[in-house]
């Protein structure tokens, strides 16, 4: 399933970008250009999560994982994650793989979609930025509103899923 | 992870040509990469029994990284070059009702960069005349449910769970921009600060 999507994606994807070259190809070439650069702006930190991936599945045994981010491991370890994902400042697209690996690895859907939308969610480290752009009432309303809906979202991930 | 708010980290904002790099930047970017690399050679040296599974799962994960992140790069180009930043504020900043909130949605998840890329956009669009309800679905959708990072979900997650989170997400994001546009209308609107910002940067 998730390969037919993927590569479904490439049909897509390749397909435009075809059509594209066909009938402008200034906008084609800035296109490739843009992708090479989001490609290799997002290598480093890319590759640091994969290499933190594979150490933490080689080096920590799965069990250890379950213990403590699976489904025994009760609310305090949903709590936590989530805080953890509302503190951090971590692009989406690095963070989703090392989440993955923890969840195949043993922990529990509920504790991963917590971290996941706490991270996503609340952006607890752009806060004075947006405060400064959007002004205190929208940033801090956004974001504490944020707070519960990331929660609950998880919450109800976590009983559909699990 | 450190904010490190002048860097891309996310791949996406694309302005800004960078210049060559010196060996110094390179070290700098790849720090966190050769970081890990001393500690799997840590690993291999005192416990050799760890290196291959540390190994296998690092290239697994490599492969599965790299094949869905190459179309997901050239989507972000094409979002550029077809959904420019300039288009988001000409349609955004009049649009009102259900008809805003769909384009909110839309081009919430059309962008490509991190969310702090996205602050002045809406900062523009607040000022323009966009609703506090149209700007918070751009923000919460940017913000969560960007395309090439359903991609990236779908992937590692399974369909499944990309397909529940969005479904709850779009709701809870409308939802959301409703309460905060109720309660700024009532206590008085925006306090947007007079001095802040407002161009495109």
């Amino acid at each position: 399933m998730s390969s037919i999507l993927t590569w479904s994606t490439y049909v897509i994807v390749f397909g435009a970008l075809a059509v594209l070259a066909l009938r402008d190809r200034a906008k084609a070439r800035q296109t490739v250009t843009v992708a090479v650069k989001s490609f290799f702006g997002i290598l480093p930190i890319m590759l640091a999560f994969i290499g933190l991936i594979g150490l933490l599945l080689g080096v920590v045994p799965p069990e250890v994982i379950s213990r403590y981010l699976g489904q025994g491991a009760g609310w305090w370890a949903t709590l936590t994650a989530f805080v953890l994902g509302a503190a951090l400042y971590i692009a989406s697209l690095v963070s989703i793989p090392l989440a993955a690996s923890l969840l195949r690895a043993g922990a529990s859907v509920t504790t991963i979609a917590a971290f996941l939308t706490g991270l996503m969610m609340v952006n607890t480290v752009t806060l004075p930025l947006e405060i400064k752009y959007l002004g205190k009432k929208l940033a801090l309303s956004r974001n504490m509103l944020s707070l519960v809906f990331a929660f609950a979202i998880a919450i109800v991930i976590g009983m559909v899923l699990q | 992870m450190k904010p490190a708010l002048p860097q891309r980290m996310s791949g996406g904002a694309p302005q800004g040509a960078p210049v060559k790099k010196t060996l110094q930047q390179w070290l700098a970017n790849y720090r966190w990469v050769l970081l890990i690399a001393l500690a799997d050679l840590v690993v291999w040296v005192f416990w050799p029994a760890q290196a291959s599974p540390v190994i296998r799962n690092t290239w697994d994960y490599l492969v599965e990284m790299v094949v869905i992140l190459i179309p997901v790069a050239v989507l972000m180009g094409l979002f550029e070059v077809w959904v420019p930043k300039q288009l988001i504020g000409k349609y955004l900043g009049h649009e009102s009702g259900w008809r805003g909130v769909l384009l909110a949605l839309l081009f919430g998840t059309a962008p490509t960069g991190p969310l702090y890329v996205a602050f002045p956009i809406a900062a523009m669009l607040l000022r323009k005349g966009a609703s506090p309800l149209n700007v918070v679905v751009f923000l919460n959708t940017w913000a969560a449910i960007k395309i090439p990072q359903l991609l990236i979900e779908a992937r590692f997650l399974g369909p499944s769970f990309m397909l529940v989170r969005l479904a709850l997400t779009v709701p809870s994001a409308i939802l959301m921009g409703w309460v905060i546009q109720k309660w700024i209308e009532r206590s008085g609107g925006l306090d947007l600060e007079p001095g802040a910002p407002e161009t495109i940067s």
